[in-house]
């Protein structure tokens, strides 16, 4: 028998895509964050907050997905901004090959910020790289205050949880402290924006977060193209 | 449940493997998964059990070895397992928060069989 030693990731195919996409969101400056939770939490409503909270001449576009229908991106296209619905069909996550096809047809450079709301699972999306700068999870206090422990992946990979529905606290028994030291026992110093899409409590803290967020990429872009400058010669991706 | 989908990457990986091994034949993969990487190891199995058969990769064994998550120590640099979200070095009791394993969803090796229809061509590097 001949063992051949192979170290790789086992979904390098879709890694590979992704971080050919995130070279070409980091080249325009592009902020990508791919938002994940249950079916339910409120990932539309917390986009629907977004969209009509940003300035008309803000650069967001929306890729939103589910397994069936168009009602989402029929309800996000409302704001006026560009929105694209991706159908899996019957697939529980998106990948990098559903974002590079549905980002045909955009400018690249016409866009600041990209947003993907990921298939309602806490589970699958979290092992598919969409070439995105952060990923966001979303917990709902209508929820378990341990989803944090049952679904330690997605909340050990996101940067930011924000916990939503907050308006419906008095009417179910959820700890927040609970929740937020779970959270944070999955993934230390996890930060945490607690907001309600019905009332937009705590919306502008979420908003105040992206900014941060797309400051920094641009501060990233611009020190990447100083480089380039600075050596001509430098192929990328040679 | 994208076990399915896993295990398809991992057959494809194991394809591509054997086509550079004229005349060998797969016979297992070995595959590491942490327990941060959302897979489940029976769905995996399962779901690679009933993709093989019937296939010219019937038979073609898994081997999956599970990582625990570790941290390393920021003072002096143990790396320890992670237990009941304990992060206390057990050798010298800082909290660490630095992880250092756990996530993987790798492919470790292919072993193919020795060539069966000619000697040439396979050596082993």
């Amino acid at each position: 028998m001949n063992r051949v030693p192979l170290e790789r990731k086992v979904l390098s195919e879709n890694d590979k895509l992704a971080a050919e996409l995130r070279a070409r969101f980091h080249e325009h400056g592009i902020l990508c964050l791919n938002i994940i939770s249950s079916p339910g939490s409120g990932k539309t409503s917390l986009l629907e907050r977004t969209l009509e909270s940003l300035p008309r001449e803000t650069r967001v576009a929306v890729l939103t997905g589910d397994i069936q229908t168009e009602n989402d991106a029929n309800r996000l296209k409302r704001a006026g901004f560009p929105v694209k619905q991706i159908t899996t069909g019957g697939t529980c996550h998106l990948d990098a090959r559903m974002i590079d096809k549905h980002l045909a047809g955009w400018r690249l450079e016409d866009i600041d910020l990209l947003l993907i709301e990921n298939v309602g699972n806490l589970v699958c999306p979290s092992s598919y790289d969409l070439g995105e700068e952060a990923k966001v999870v979303l917990l709902s206090v209508t929820e378990g205050e341990d989803k944090p422990l049952k679904y330690p992946s997605i909340f050990f990979k996101s940067e930011l949880m924000v916990l939503n529905k907050m308006d419906l606290l008095p009417y179910v028994p959820f700890d927040v402290a609970v929740a937020e030291e779970n959270a944070r026992k999955v993934h230390p110093g996890m930060e945490i924006v607690r907001v309600s899409c019905t009332t937009r409590e705590g919306i502008d803290a979420w908003l105040a977060w992206i900014e941060r967020r797309r400051q920094s990429a641009r501060a990233a872009a611009a020190v990447a193209g100083e480089t380039l400058v600075a050596a001509p010669g430098a192929e990328p991706g040679s | 449940m994208h076990e399915m989908g896993i295990a398809c990457s991992i057959l494809d990986a194991v394809a591509n493997e054997a086509r550079r091994h004229p005349g060998a034949r797969a016979m297992k993969v070995g595959v590491r998964i942490g327990e941060l990487a959302a897979i489940d190891p029976e769905a995996l199995r399962f779901c690679f059990e009933v993709m093989v058969k019937g296939t010219e990769q019937d038979g073609l064994q898994l081997e999956i070895d599970r990582v625990p998550r570790q941290h390393q120590c920021a003072d002096c640099k143990e790396e320890f397992v992670i237990r009941d979200y304990d992060f206390r070095c057990p050798r010298c009791g800082t909290v660490s928060v630095d992880f250092a394993s756990g996530d993987e969803l790798e492919l470790t090796f292919v072993e193919v069989s020795e060539d069966e229809s000619s000697s040439a061509g396979t050596k082993s590097t």
